[in-house]
């Protein structure tokens, strides 16, 4: 009895690390397909011209690292003015965003007055479009004002999103009524509430909106490529492309590999620093949508 | 400060929009609220108590009647002008503040001349914080409070801008029981140390009883009696005033007087009565019954709880509405026979009252 | 009565920059893509048009770029949706089994979200690509493996589609890892207890709790991965350029971008319809879903 029970208990613990040894594999083999690509760039963006071309079968170590191609990224081709387009306008935008939204998500939340309930309805019903289907008149809307090729061109159609209105809102509605009105009882008026109450209240939300905005600035790619043909306006996806196609003499791969990790490492050493933050804020924003 | 309510009047109107008729949450109120006293707006939830308070603080504006502080009329002012203090039923703390900056919020709204400098603030934060005894959690936000630290954070708040009135809505509800006690004495010290007149609202009768100097039932948006606890305990001026006051709660008989006698079933438990023949409530309190062999009401028993410095006599009367056992209190020294099944008591005329059978108001009071 | 006047005006005047925005840069444009998709040979320069009619939808169903890119469009959507949830629900399962190192593996995991997917696109080209010089990364582990080297960025259609629905699967994994990861540990530990006291398998643990618990958020992923792959288009550039007709690879959406602006661009008219065709089947197919997922959807597992 006292022997088979061991026995039992040894297998089942045996079955267990065998459960355990497949998981931590099968999780190592994701691990390395997902990390394979950033691998691959640091360590291709560090040989020389030469040395890539001259391996048939890629080595998987550089034997002689050289910092040139990062050079080469920064003199042979614009990348710093994709770098700074890209920061200001992602700055630009989601402060812009901020006021937008804060305002409105301020007013449905909080504020009483004729018509919100019809609005907002009219609210909800956009979340349903596509950005696809309104891409196409803001193009000829941004070229009849002229501002092909301005920042306020590539800024303008990206400030408001009802689904970040939405997100905030409901937000807002979850800070007790009692605490408006104390503020109410002390003589706060209500722009203060909003700015000196609400907004800190709200911090988590606000901040998982600016990740999630940040992120979508520093990837958009079509509309940018849409209404900028002057590569004084590139962003770092059009200049990437640009790169792709006529920088460096098209098969400088070493140097496009640069030119990738500088545009790839400012969202990764973001995500590295506030990674709890960022993921728990795209698994909040993305689930509400 | 002495505060008056006129024919005050609150009507919303209906949350259901196809019924146009309009929800009277307070009714026709006058009021006087004597200067210097604590005063307990009691009354079960939804009666309207809080909108009461809303009105008299000015976050609601009345639909009728008007608000005197002292000669003052304020009902057209908003809240901030008119010198009130009000703590909420969730303390309303602000959650991203700390105590002295949650302290502190009031003061940094004043204007004009009434603006204050750092350092007065700061001695302003911490006199109130010194009267409510949370000098040393100054730093600490709410969420690392225990409820009644916060409720005292609540406190210092309303009081540090010297209002003229101090409001609170259900300040205790959220405390667990024994800090409700601890509570609502500190509650009853800070206001005789500062003198500020102070209404404050609970659905918990004894509560209100404990520490108020006056308090003020109200049912359905009507006042129904205001008094000092132990007069209005004592004499209830209609049926509903009288259950809502007492735990355990007043035990209430469908009787009728006869000749002068007061009859529960073929009971007669009291002679004298002045009124007219007539089917009346009858309501004892609990402490009204005397134990005896040969006494006047016959119950069955069917319960005896010991609780130490009293017994609890669970019993069953036919003529008993409303709750399902009749319970008399009686000291615990008391001897009692309970193999017969039967109790047998008599009533303390003191502790008898009489209610007309449909408007429920009070007919005899026997004193 | 003054004073709700009042808080009316305060209303709007907060609403105000909203409105303003989304009037101009979602509303009005609605309206002006359904007119666009109805006037027939409008021109850009002149912003004239000859008719109303159908003529746009007409020519862009005709159109044989259209074609391929409603094929490639579907073959993407068909290949990926199911792929990527099967895939992320196998890894987000392994990492609510494991305790050590688990924060690593989801970093790790979550990390192509927060990458300019152009920018690893053309990593991936170069992975993928055959060159004068070198047959790639991935041919070289084909032909170790034993196999027929391939070019996948130039060479057949079948090839260049693999890679796009690799590269696309990989894109879109994290997000799927992550809201599986957050649903998974969202189930209440005593089911899995329970289930353990009865002497239920892992296997049927997983298929009869687990799963069914966890059914609202997986319809939710499929419904999104699929309005998602729909719109498929910048990873295709980042693969194979922008000029996707060229190389057979175009979408929907690259379509109505290339109608619209670029080498064959000008045309907003069939840009609109197209559009449009997009909005209607995407619409269609998410009604679809949401239709089946109420008839399985049975248990409430997620939040």
């Amino acid at each position: 009895m006292m022997a088979e029970e061991k026995k039992n208990k040894g297998a089942g613990r045996g079955k267990e690390r065998a459960g355990a040894i497949a998981r931590y594999t099968l999780l190592s083999i994701w691990a390395l397909i997902v990390l394979f690509p950033f691998y691959w760039m640091v360590l291709t963006s560090f040989k020389s011209y030469a040395s890539y071309n001259s391996e048939y079968v890629p080595r998987f170590v550089a034997t002689d690292p050289t910092v040139q191609n990062y050079k080469s990224a920064f003199t042979e081709v614009p990348l710093a003015r994709y770098f700074t387009n890209t920061f200001l306008f992602t700055i630009i935008t989601t402060a812009l965003m901020h006021v937008v939204i804060i305002l409105a998500a301020y007013a449905f939340s909080r504020l009483k007055f004729r018509g919100k309930n019809a609005v907002f309805a009219l609210f909800l019903s956009l979340m349903m479009i596509p950005n696809e289907l309104v891409v196409i008149t803001n193009y000829v809307t941004i070229t009849n004002w002229n501002m092909r090729n301005t920042f306020l061109g590539l800024i303008l159609p990206s400030v408001t999103s009802v689904f970040y209105i939405y997100l905030l809102k409901e937000n807002f509605e979850q800070i007790p009524e009692e605490l408006y009105k104390a503020a109410k009882v002390d003589g706060t008026s209500d722009l203060k509430y909003l700015l000196k109450v609400m907004i800190p209240i709200s911090q988590p939300t606000i901040i998982t909106i600016t990740i999630l905005k940040v992120i979508e600035c520093w990837n958009s790619y079509v509309w940018p490529r849409l209404i900028t043909d002057d590569k004084n306006h590139y962003l770092v996806s059009n200049g990437i492309q640009e790169i792709r196609e006529s920088g460096f003499g098209r098969d400088n791969v070493p140097a496009m590999m640069a030119a990738v990790v500088v545009i790839s490492l400012p969202l990764i050493i973001l995500f590295l620093i506030f990674r709890k933050k960022i993921m728990a804020g795209v698994s909040r924003g993305g689930l509400k949508g | 400060m002495k505060v008056v309510l006129e024919h005050l009047t609150k009507r919303f109107p209906n949350r259901n929009k196809k019924i146009h008729t309009e929800v009277v949450a307070v009714s026709d109120f006058n009021v006087e609220i004597p200067d210097g006293q604590l005063v307990g707006l009691l009354g079960p939830s939804g009666c309207g108590k809080s909108t009461a308070l809303n009105l008299i603080c000015g976050l609601e504006t009345p639909t009728e009647g008007k608000i005197y502080f002292d000669a003052d009329d304020v009902t057209e002012l908003p809240p901030e002008k008119r010198g009130v203090g009000m703590v909420f039923q969730n303390y309303a703390l602000y959650p991203h503040l700390t105590v002295r900056k949650n302290i502190m919020f009031p003061l940094q709204n004043f204007k004009g001349e009434d603006k204050l400098t750092k350092e007065q603030m700061n001695e302003r934060v911490m006199e109130a914080a010194r009267l409510v005894q949370i000098e040393e959690l100054m730093d600490r936000k709410p969420s690392e409070m225990s409820g009644g630290q916060q409720q005292r954070v609540a406190i210092a708040r309303a009081l540090v801008k010297m209002p003229r009135l101090l409001l609170l809505d259900e300040p205790l509800s959220n405390l667990d029981a024994r800090l409700r006690l601890q509570t609502r004495e500190e509650i009853r010290r800070i206001q005789k140390e500062t003198h500020i007149t102070t209404v404050f609202v609970t659905h918990d009768q004894e509560e209100a009883m404990s520490i108020s100097d006056f308090i003020i039932v109200m049912k359905d948006g009507v006042l129904n009696q205001m008094g000092k606890p132990q007069d209005v305990y004592d004499h209830p001026v209609n049926l509903f005033v009288a259950k809502f006051l007492g735990t355990p709660p007043i035990n209430v008989f469908a009787g009728m007087v006869l000749d002068g006698g007061v009859y529960i079933g073929s009971d007669c438990i009291y002679r004298g009565s002045k009124l007219k023949d007539q089917e009346v409530w009858i309501g004892i309190r609990p402490e009204g019954f005397i134990l005896k062999k040969d006494g006047a009401l016959t119950c069955d028993l069917k319960a005896v709880e010991v609780m130490g410095r009293d017994t609890s006599i669970v019993c069953e009367n036919e003529a008993l509405t409303g709750q399902p056992t009749v319970r008399a209190i009686i000291p615990a020294e008391t001897p009692l026979e309970t193999k017969s099944g039967k109790v047998r008591f008599d009533i303390k005329p003191s502790k008898l009252y009489l209610f007309d059978k449909q408007t429920e108001e009070v007919l005899e009071d026997i004193r | 009565m003054k004073k709700s006047l009042k808080e009316t005006g305060k209303g709007w005047l907060y609403l105000l920059p909203a409105l303003l925005f989304l009037g101009i840069f979602m509303v009005y444009p609605l309206i002006d893509v359904l007119v666009y998709s109805f006037e027939e040979s409008y021109n850009f320069a002149s912003q004239s048009y000859t008719g109303v009619g159908l003529y746009n939808y007409k020519y862009v169903l005709r159109d044989p770029y259209f074609i391929q890119a409603l094929k490639n469009t579907f073959i993407i959507v068909i290949i990926t949706v199911p792929v990527s949830t099967t895939l992320s629900l196998l890894v987000a399962y392994l990492l609510s089994r494991i305790t050590k190192l688990k924060e690593l593996f989801q970093t790790v995991s979550f990390l192509p979200y927060v990458t300019n997917t152009l920018a690893v696109g053309l990593v991936f080209m170069i992975l993928f690509k055959k060159t004068p010089y070198s047959d790639g990364m991935i041919n070289i582990l084909i032909r170790f493996f034993g196999g027929e080297s391939v070019d996948f960025i130039d060479g057949p259609y079948w090839a260049k589609m693999m890679v796009m629905c690799i590269y696309t699967v990989w894109v879109v994994m994290p997000f799927k890892i992550l809201i599986l990861t957050s649903a998974l540990a969202s189930v209440n530990e005593t089911y899995y207890k329970a289930a353990r006291v009865d002497g239920t398998s892992s296997f049927r643990i997983f298929t009869r709790i687990t799963l069914p618990m966890i059914s609202p958020m997986i319809f939710y992923l499929v419904i999104t991965g699929f309005i998602g792959a729909f719109k498929a288009y910048s990873d295709e550039v980042a693969l194979f350029g922008t000029d996707l007709n060229k190389a057979g690879m175009n979408t929907i959406v690259g379509y109505v971008y290339d109608m619209l602006y670029g080498d064959s661009g000008g045309y907003p008219s069939y840009a609109a319809a197209a559009a449009l065709i997009l909005f209607m089947i995407v619409f269609t197919i998410t009604i679809f879903n949401l239709l089946i997922s109420n008839k399985k959807v049975s248990i409430g597992g997620g939040k």
